[in-house]
């Protein structure tokens, strides 16, 4: 691409100086518009950058979770995007769209780079032209799994749900686990090279044991939920020997899939009432009075309720035996009055 | 169709939006009005049809067609239209040689595998064959319904695996040898049973959801019934790119009178108002 990869150390210290203008701001490549923010134009691209570089942080699996409402391609594309700003090579398995609609809204300089495994066209050979790729959908992600050269590789596997429905769990676990582990070969003296594996999954279509079969293989989740129109993800990082630390990131993506951030909480988008009409005191204008005095609050907050449970209550309830009866019947017979409980309707022929 | 229904996709027949799958999904109601909708629409937008109705028979969509201005024996007899009645040639399948393939061919296996024979017929049906053919717009592939497959004995991964080859056939462009720009449209109706021990018809459905650029999802009211009301109707954008629409989700509540649907917003039925 001819621009210099920036080290994510350098990117940090540039977030952390603050909005200042003095800081240069980063190189924009050709096609990507300017993030105008009220922080600065470095530091919100320097942020969003933060964190696309913190999800392709080191190499693994980094599990995209995402659902019918809140969809998690764009943020897929945008970690492609992402890499191949980094200069790695970018291998895509695509299953679920066509070529075309995952090409889209890439600039031609990523398109250029991107290798892809269509699995789209005729991943079960009902065709029988031969045109699709041999073995299977297992058959092309063993083939990922020989290695192809130096460098740092980042697989898309678009996605997992697919491979999930059409190959058992086991089988697919063990591949991914193969993929993401690539150590240098015995006979080879160079050094281990980082395999990174996106994969998408789409949680409704599966139970809890291939999800969590899934997440116990990665080492980066990202969950995708949100409210109203603002995307949120929930990241959870899982190093070796660390605890797992999680945080929230509220984003939005452009179109040309780069990030644009907005900080840890919930946006200020939320529909606000009009503050030109004034809430209605619906008590106002009635021919009665519903306003309480202060005397009037005063008895009403200081007063028991007849069926709460005070201790008085429990202490009247429990010495009853002791004292006297607080209630008396008084009663008066009247001449007719039977008073044998034995025969109250009075016919019994004994 | 139904003009206010058009009118809140924001469709019309001279536009209609290409290579989309929309999915219709009916919840304690029936939702069968949003597919004598499309089947409407997409006859009076000329494009080539391929309906596969399995649950009701042809005179049935004929007579609500008519009400809504269609005629679907007049589009069957010009080649508009090709329709597969599900109910009379699930008969012929058992009438038929054994090497003979039939689209409903599941039906004859015990452990019904692939709908291969059932996406053969929809893409015979809806490849151009030259000249002809230029007459109609886009093809547009019309199911009612998926959720019968499910009954039938067809696994959810079949079923998904069958709408993939459709999208595959009728939604994009195929390259390579045949030069046919299809970019045709697919409308499926799919029933939420609500049960969520029926984890086939959960897949289902999520399945093509997540396939799909636009869900159409006609509820019954929590409530019960009711006369001047009849349901609730929820739009759901999914278009992968940002949307450029007002909302991703819009809710309306409708009334189904005999020749039309009128929809409204929530609470302002006008039998309130």
């Amino acid at each position: 691409m001819g621009h210099s990869v920036t080290p994510p150390s350098r990117l940090g210290r540039l977030s952390e100086g603050g909005g200042t203008m003095d800081a240069p701001p980063l190189p924009l490549e050709a096609g990507q518009p300017a993030v105008t923010s009220s922080e600065g134009v470095g530091e919100a691209t320097g942020r969003s950058r933060e964190m696309l570089e913190s999800l392709l942080g080191p190499g693994g699996l980094v599990l995209l979770r995402d659902s019918v409402e809140w969809e998690g391609r764009s943020l897929l594309k945008a970690l492609v995007r992402q890499a191949v700003l980094r200069g790695e090579r970018v291998h895509v398995l695509g299953c679920e769209v066509s070529e075309e609609e995952f090409r889209e809204g890439f600039d031609p300089g990523t398109n250029n780079r991107l290798v892809y495994h269509d699995l789209f066209r005729d991943p079960l050979n009902w065709s029988n032209t031969g045109e699709a790729l041999p073995g299977g959908p297992l058959g092309v992600l063993r083939a990922m799994c020989r290695r192809t050269g130096p460098g740092p590789v980042t697989i898309a596997l678009d996605s997992l749900s697919w491979l999930l429905l059409h190959l058992p769990c086991t089988t697919l676990c063990q591949t991914l686990h193969a993929l993401s582990r690539q150590d240098s070969r015995p006979d080879d003296s160079s050094p281990v090279e980082h395999v990174r594996v996106l994969g998408l999954l789409h949680e409704e279509l599966h139970g809890p044991g291939p999800v969590e079969a899934l997440s116990t293989l990665a080492q980066i989740e990202v969950t995708l939920s949100g409210t109203g129109d603002q995307a949120s993800a929930h990241i959870l990082y899982r190093r070796p020997q660390h605890r797992p630390t999680h945080k929230i990131q509220w984003f939005t993506i452009l179109p040309d899939f780069s990030l644009d951030l907005q900080g840890g909480s919930p946006p200020k988008s939320q529909p606000h009432p009009d503050p030109r009409t004034h809430p209605v005191d619906p008590a106002t204008h009635l021919t009665f009075n519903l306003h309480l005095s202060k005397k009037e609050k005063e008895a009403k907050d200081s007063l028991t309720l007849p069926f709460q449970f005070s201790s008085e209550k429990q202490q009247a309830l429990l010495c009853r035996g002791l004292g006297q009866a607080t209630s008396h019947i008084f009663y008066e017979p009247d001449a007719y009055d039977d008073l044998d409980q034995e025969d109250p309707d009075d016919d019994l022929d004994i | 169709m139904f003009p206010e229904l058009s009118d809140l996709l924001n469709a019309s027949p001279d536009r209609a939006e290409p290579g989309k799958l929309t999915l219709l999904c009916d919840a304690e109601t029936d939702g069968s009005f949003l597919v004598h909708h499309f089947l409407s629409f997409y006859l009076k937008a000329h494009c080539k049809v391929c309906f596969v109705a399995l649950v009701q028979s042809f005179s049935h969509y004929n007579i609500v067609g008519q009400k809504l201005g269609v005629s679907l024996t007049t589009a069957r007899e010009r080649g508009q239209l090709v329709f597969l009645e599900g109910l009379r040639s699930a008969v012929d399948v058992f009438f038929r040689a054994e090497g003979e393939a039939h689209p409903l061919q599941f039906l004859r296996e015990a452990k019904a595998a692939s709908l291969q024979p059932l996406y053969e017929f929809v893409r015979e049906a809806l490849e151009p064959v030259d000249q002809r053919e230029a007459a109609w717009k886009r093809p547009v592939l019309l199911v009612d319904d998926l959720s019968v497959l499910l009954s039938l004995g067809v696994g959810a991964v079949a079923v998904l695996d069958f709408v993939h080859y459709c999208r595959a056939c009728v939604c994009c462009r195929l390259r390579g040898f045949r030069l046919c720009l299809l970019q045709g449209n697919i409308v499926a109706l799919v029933h939420d049973s609500g049960d969520a021990e029926d984890e086939e018809s959960g897949v289902l459905l999520n399945g093509l959801s997540h396939q799909s650029h636009l869900v159409l999802r006609a509820e019954g009211l929590a409530t019960g019934f009711c006369r001047d009301v009849h349901g609730q109707l929820r739009v759901l954008w999914r278009t992968p790119s940002p949307p450029a629409q007002r909302g991703r989700s819009l809710t309306f509540q409708y009334k189904i009178q005999d020749k039309s649907v009128s929809f409204f917003a929530k609470g302002l039925s006008p039998a309130v108002l």
